[in-house]
């Protein structure tokens, strides 16, 4: 079943009267339990189009699909709700609240999905566990490593039980060993029936996804299922 | 939540609030201060007794030297009242005038405040008696040369010396003592240890050169019978007076009560006058509560974005920011109501100590409640704006933001 769906969609930039086609007709659909990988130069608009299917930004025109149900006509509030319940966030700068613990950050979904404690907490620490990071549940985030940031934010992304994981630029920031464990447990999420996409612009990062997305001045450029082994790794060797 | 926003520039937040300290504690002191004056004010007014009319000269709103100089009240009107036909439920008439002067013992010289009394006013004044005895009918009636003296003044002409049966002088004349006044301290209107009191026609012949009376005390049966005694004086004025039309009264009569009136609307005036001070405080503080809202909003954009992307709705952000607001400045609420209730108690202790006048410290409950209640509507009113503009931020380009 297709999950997110995308017919003619277009994000155009308007300043002072100057027109800049972020997205152009994009046609596409992601089905559950796909890894898709969008891959391009930047400024090629990859990450608009994670943002619009993430429902961080609106399209300017186009229809947008998920779970069947179209979302043109769905309030800030509405939005606010898909997120929170189908979809779970990965950044590349994390985006950690640095003065919250790493329980308090994995939280912070269930607060505004209205899960009240203590499930919320207990989740939340199952959350916690399973990013290996159960013995420093009650640091400060601004505290841990790189890698180990990317984890919190992973259990956060996990905490609502999403049907599908953005992961905009997730090891963008991170050395490649932190890099690949951060991989490997996208890869983990995938095989578990988890739907991800994934926005890169390494290749070796891209070739860890099930399907490529080229994408280049804003329209796709190819769109491809990648054969024969996933794993790849930055100095070429497969695992 | 909110508190974590707050805590991360402790010396920014509290620089912001510090306008609503200011004005709390402001609010704070006039509403203590305020009460303190006002129950200060009305204890020494209760202190005459509720039963009981003053009789001045002069039309009423004639306030100062008018009514003193005015020499509309007479003997004859004093002997109207003490008629029981006139005035039945008046139990005791007393004229009194009062003035400056100097009372002189060998080479000693003590400026003073005269009070030339009747009997009655050692019942009217509360006055006690340490030593001696008090004027009676017939020093009034005989005009005699016989005086009591405030324990001050005794103090400082006599020392520790008995004065009693000694002759002071005033004017040239020799007045034999015949009182010492308990101490009794500064009340509103006099201080009884630094007054001399003859009898009220002595002073008026021998010492202040007039024959007119200044005030008549007119002490009524009980409380309730004096809105009726009232109007039985002024009947009996006007008819002293030969005066039809109560417009060209040249007398008026007050109670304690209208006088009670009349110091709450002045400490009212002062209370608005202050408050208004303390509101443009408060506002100036709200608008730097604003600002710095504003600025707040601008620096955790991303913050506002990820809460965003992980599923806050507008209404969870703007509640968010207005609590902090609120936060904000109910905190600078709670440090102005403890510090203006601080600076009111060393008020009242410095009036005390330098003004020798025991003054009351009045719980500002009242103040506090307002104080609270002010600050916390002044976050909301400030907050609401940086809190909607925080709100309706597009979580893209939140998130986009350096």
């Amino acid at each position: 079943m297709a999950l997110i769906e995308v017919k003619n969609l277009s994000k155009i930039y308007r300043d002072n009267e100057i027109e800049t086609i972020a997205l152009g007709n994009i046609n596409l659909t992601v089905h559950e339990g796909e890894f898709v990988a969008i891959v391009g130069p930047s400024g090629s608009g990859k990450s608009t189009l994670l943002q619009v299917l993430g429902c961080l930004d609106r399209p300017t025109s186009g229809e947008y699909l998920i779970d069947g149900k179209a979302l043109n006509s769905y309030s800030d509030d509405e939005l606010a709700l898909i997120r929170n319940k189908k979809m779970g966030f990965v950044f590349q700068a994390f985006n950690l609240l640095p003065r919250l613990s790493v329980l308090e950050n994995v939280k912070l979904p269930l607060i505004y999905g209205g899960i009240g404690e203590p499930r919320r907490t207990e989740i939340a620490k199952k959350m916690v566990d399973l990013v290996g990071l159960n013995e420093r549940s009650d640091y400060k985030t601004a505290k841990l490593s790189g890698g180990q940031k990317q984890r919190v934010a992973i259990a956060r992304a996990l905490v609502n039980d999403p049907k599908v994981i953005f992961a905009d630029e997730p090891t963008g920031n991170l050395d490649s060993k932190s890099g690949e464990v951060i991989l490997d447990f996208l890869q983990k999420l995938n095989d578990e029936g988890r739907t991800v996409i994934i926005v890169t612009h390494e290749s070796y990062v891209a070739q860890s996804a099930k399907r490529i997305i080229k994408v280049s001045d804003g329209r796709i450029e190819s769109d491809e299922a990648v054969k024969g082994q996933r794993i790849i790794r930055r100095d070429g060797l497969v695992k | 939540m909110a508190i974590i926003g707050l805590t991360t520039h402790k010396i920014r937040t509290f620089l912001t609030i510090l306008g609503i300290v200011i004005g709390i504690t402001a609010i704070t002191i006039v509403t203590s201060l305020g009460s303190s004056a006002e129950g200060f004010i009305l204890g020494e007014l209760e202190n005459f007794g509720s039963n009981v009319a003053f009789v001045i000269p002069g039309r009423e709103g004639n306030f100062g030297e008018e009514s003193i100089l005015t020499d509309s009240l007479r003997e004859k009107d004093v002997e109207a009242l003490n008629n029981k036909n006139n005035v039945p439920d008046a139990e005791m008439i007393v004229p009194f005038v009062f003035g400056p002067t100097v009372v002189a013992y060998e080479s000693e010289k003590y400026h003073t405040s005269l009070l030339g009394a009747s009997p009655g006013n050692k019942e009217v004044d509360k006055l006690e008696l340490a030593d001696g005895e008090f004027i009676n009918d017939e020093d009034v009636d005989q005009k005699a040369s016989v005086i009591i003296l405030g324990s001050g003044v005794k103090e400082d002409l006599f020392g520790a010396s008995d004065a009693i049966g000694e002759k002071v002088k005033i004017k040239e004349r020799l007045y034999r003592v015949i009182g010492i006044l308990e101490p009794k301290g500064q009340s509103l209107f006099v201080d009884y240890d630094k007054v001399a009191i003859v009898p009220y026609t002595t002073a008026q012949q021998y010492i202040l050169g007039y024959d007119y009376i200044q005030r008549i005390v007119v002490m009524a049966i009980s409380t309730e019978a004096v809105p009726g005694m009232v109007k039985d004086i002024e009947k009996t004025i006007r008819d002293s007076h030969n005066i039809e039309n109560p417009d060209d009264d040249d007398f008026h009569v007050q109670t304690p009560e209208d006088a009670a009136k009349t110091f709450s609307t002045i400490t009212d005036v002062l209370t608005i006058l202050l408050g208004s001070i303390a509101a443009i405080s408060l506002v100036v503080g709200g608008v730097g509560i604003m600002n710095i809202m504003l600025v707040s909003v601008t620096e955790r954009t991303r913050e506002i974005g990820l809460r965003k992307a992980l599923g806050a709705k507008n209404g969870d952000i703007l509640a968010q920011f207005l609590i902090e607001a609120i936060i904000l400045t109910g905190a600078g609420g709670i440090m102005g109501i403890i510090s203006g209730s601080l600076l009111s108690y060393i008020g009242t202790i410095i009036i005390y100590q330098f003004g020798g006048i025991d003054f009351p410290f009045s719980s500002p409950l009242s103040g506090a409640l307002l104080g609270i209640g002010v600050s916390t509507a002044i976050g909301f009113v400030f907050g609401i704006y940086p809190a909607h503009q925080a709100s309706k931020k597009s979580p893209m380009e939140s998130l986009r933001y350096e």
